[in-house]
């Protein structure tokens, strides 16, 4: 990042317009900058100073809890952070060569990845309206790079059709899109949509089916160059003398339908997969180290919280070590934003009103499954041309993710060999961590034969065995967030909860940083108008 | 094919595997495609036990601790009433997800049965499907 005293940066000037001017000019400024517009996260908070002395007791040094102790810190507050890990982050995560991870039923993986390589088990891209993360990540200098959701060279696959083998995703979505574009233009033409379109508009839509699909002067999608220019060639062009370019043969529409490799096309087209998309270099966790690292006389490691109590007074806090257990100890302060996950906070004692406690009782958390597998060497870039994105298969390892960095290194690499969620992920839980991994070798190598003969060595996180979080994340249904939602999020006395589970934005560490501003800004005004 | 007794509709095989298909996920480590939910294959209430339930419950039905804990099924007095354990299963509690979604009324029963007479605990009599479909 450039200097900002020397040039002052977008955020910089942001910040300067709402120290002279207000919160209310700055967001103004934003958004005529066409920065605010995208994103609930309203640009960098700035409380005004509380009475002196007045403090808060953070508990759980994740994402959420990190946002919002470096916030209340920055305006003057007297901060503690208790956290159950001996890490910053909670699930903010990467596993490197190296590290240690026992879960719940004791299976201890030692990772034995090489230097440089790592999976994240948690959260692993950023999509860039994601404004929140993004400012602190910007704010702690870390490093991102481009994260592929879609890769056209990638493969869909089904162990049901085209025999088993593996199709590109390119030539899965230019068939589709062909054959459909096809089809609705041959309606067009046998007048089938004369009453809901006017003639105009019928022409307009037959240029615009022809472009989209690939179709040929005739409205068909066949093999030809034309259709080639989206699927692929049999012998792509090429230089000099090089044989001439032959197209590729289209799959069939009913083969097509009934693949349902169709369903993958989607992937990249939600609006948190569309592109431009981030990672941290070196892995996700990455933030949460930064973030540890920025907070760090404030942070308190291997503070396991067992009882929560608040009065007219305060709010004490007592914890245990999380290694060893033993002696009982006290935390207090004036405030308190708890970022315990649900799944923890449903099981510890704190004296909240009845609406709150019943939206943390209400809440299931989801499981989910990812395995890291690495392997001699990138085969999948060096004989099948594929650069980071994603596989999706119908076996039970689901996806394959290629990783993002470091491509045409001659080293080795690490793909992400399994991310489930539902059925999948709860079998997975019952299994060892060696029988996770086994299973995503299996499927693997029926996409890609190289597998038995280049692995190396994995590690497999279920989420409901991660002995701080008890699953994934929050799972909101419809009616519980029509029920809970709100009880969830209010101020409860001196205390206010914080996470991806009190946010909209179930599972995304965007949930986490605007839960968290949002709660430091209610408790703010609170303390302000006691 | 596995039949669904809860009043989703039973599946062609297709429409599982294009359930099977659909992108991973709609939030980043998370948010499942919304429906269907794939149902287990186990039958027996042993496979369901340990391909399900072991994964939290652990194989010994101890439960384990963390941050937070598993409850123990193991000497479990709540598991006196087979009602109780098959509202659980079914509509979940506190963390824990419902499988309501995922089991048949036959598979419900067939857990709650392998689990009440074993693990420390001794009680008699099995809870039939129908009692489980009153429940849902």
């Amino acid at each position: 990042m450039s200097d900002p005293a020397q040039t002052p940066s977008r955020r910089s000037l942001f910040q300067m317009i709402g120290t002279v001017a207000g919160s209310a000019a700055m967001y103004h400024a934003m958004t005529v900058l066409g920065h605010a517009a995208e994103s609930p996260f309203n640009g960098p908070i700035k409380l005004s100073a509380p009475p002196p002395g007045t403090s808060v007791l953070v508990l759980g040094a994740g994402i959420a809890g990190m946002v919002a102790a470096m916030e209340l810190r920055d305006a003057g507050y007297r901060v503690q952070v208790l956290e159950y890990n001996n890490r910053p982050g909670g699930r903010n995560w990467s596993l490197y060569g190296g590290d240690v991870y026992t879960e719940l039923g004791g299976a201890t993986q030692t990772v034995r990845f090489d230097p440089g390589q790592y999976i994240n088990p948690g959260p692993w891209r950023i999509p860039y309206h994601h404004q929140g993360i993004l400012h602190y990540v910007n704010r702690l200098n870390v490093a991102l790079e481009p994260f592929t959701q879609v890769n056209y060279n990638a493969y869909v696959h089904s162990t049901k059709m085209f025999g088993g083998k593996p199709v590109r995703y390119r030539e899965v979505q230019a068939d589709f899109h062909g054959h459909v574009a096809e089809l609705l233009a041959k309606c067009t033409r046998q007048n089938a949509l004369d009453q809901t379109l006017s003639k105009e508009d019928r022409e307009l839509l037959l240029t615009a089916l022809k472009d989209w699909g690939a179709l040929d002067a005739n409205y068909e999608y066949g093999k030809n160059l034309i259709s080639a220019e989206r699927r692929g060639y049999d012998i792509d062009p090429g230089g000099g003398l090089d044989p001439e370019p032959a197209p590729s043969e289209p799959r069939a529409m009913s083969d097509m339908l009934r693949s349902g490799l169709w369903a993958a096309i989607g992937a990249g087209h939600s609006y948190d997969m569309q592109s431009s998309i981030f990672q941290p270099k070196g892995g996700m966790g990455q933030i949460g180290k930064a973030f540890g690292k920025a907070l760090e006389p404030l942070i308190q490691y291997n503070a396991k919280v067992i009882d929560i109590h608040q009065d007219a007074g305060g709010v004490t806090v007592a914890y245990v070590d999380s290694r060893s257990g033993g002696e009982r100890r006290t935390a207090t302060a004036d405030w308190c934003v708890c970022t315990i996950p649900a799944s923890i906070l449903s099981q510890i004692p704190m004296n909240v009103g009845g609406p709150m406690r019943a939206a943390i009782d209400h809440l299931p958390y989801m499981a989910s499954l990812k395995v890291g597998l690495q392997f001699k060497r990138r085969f999948w870039e060096e004989d099948e041309c594929i650069y980071g994105g994603h596989t999706y298969t119908n076996q039970s390892n689901r996806v394959i993710g290629y990783p993002m960095w470091d491509y045409f290194s001659k080293g080795k690499g690490v793909l992400l060999g399994a991310y489930t969620f539902g059925r999948e992920a709860f079998i997975a839980a019952a299994r060892s961590p060696e029988q996770r991994i086994e299973d995503a070798l299996e499927c693997g190598a029926r996409i890609h034969p190289q597998y038995r003969a280049e692995y190396e060595c994995g590690v497999a996180v279920a989420w409901h065995r991660v002995p701080w979080a008890l699953g994934c994340a929050g799972e909101w249904s419809d009616e519980g967030r029509e029920q809970h939602y709100n009880n969830l999020c209010a101020l409860d006395g001196r205390i206010i909860l914080a996470g991806e589970h009190a946010s909209r934005l179930a599972a995304w560490q965007e949930g986490s940083v605007t839960s968290a501003l949002d709660a430091v800004e209610r408790l703010h005004k609170r303390v302000m108008n006691a | 094919m596995i039949k669904i007794a809860n009043g989703i509709a039973p599946r062609l095989s297709i429409a599982i595997l294009l359930a099977a298909l659909a992108p991973p996920a709609r939030a980043d480590t998370a948010a499942p495609a919304p429906e269907p939910r794939n149902p287990f294959e186990q039958q027996a209430g042993a496979e369901i036990y340990n391909g399900v339930c072991q994964g939290c419950h652990m194989p010994d039905a101890r439960g384990a601790s963390g941050a937070g804990a598993y409850p123990a099924l193991a000497r479990d007095r709540n598991l006196e009433i087979a009602a109780y354990p098959v509202a659980i299963v079914l509509k979940g509690q506190k963390a824990m997800p419902g499988f309501g979604n995922y089991f048949t009324d036959e598979q419900i029963a067939n857990v709650v049965n392998y689990t009440r007479p074993r693990f420390g605990n001794h009680y008699r009599g099995k809870v039939p499907p129908a009692d489980v479909k009153a429940m849902r």
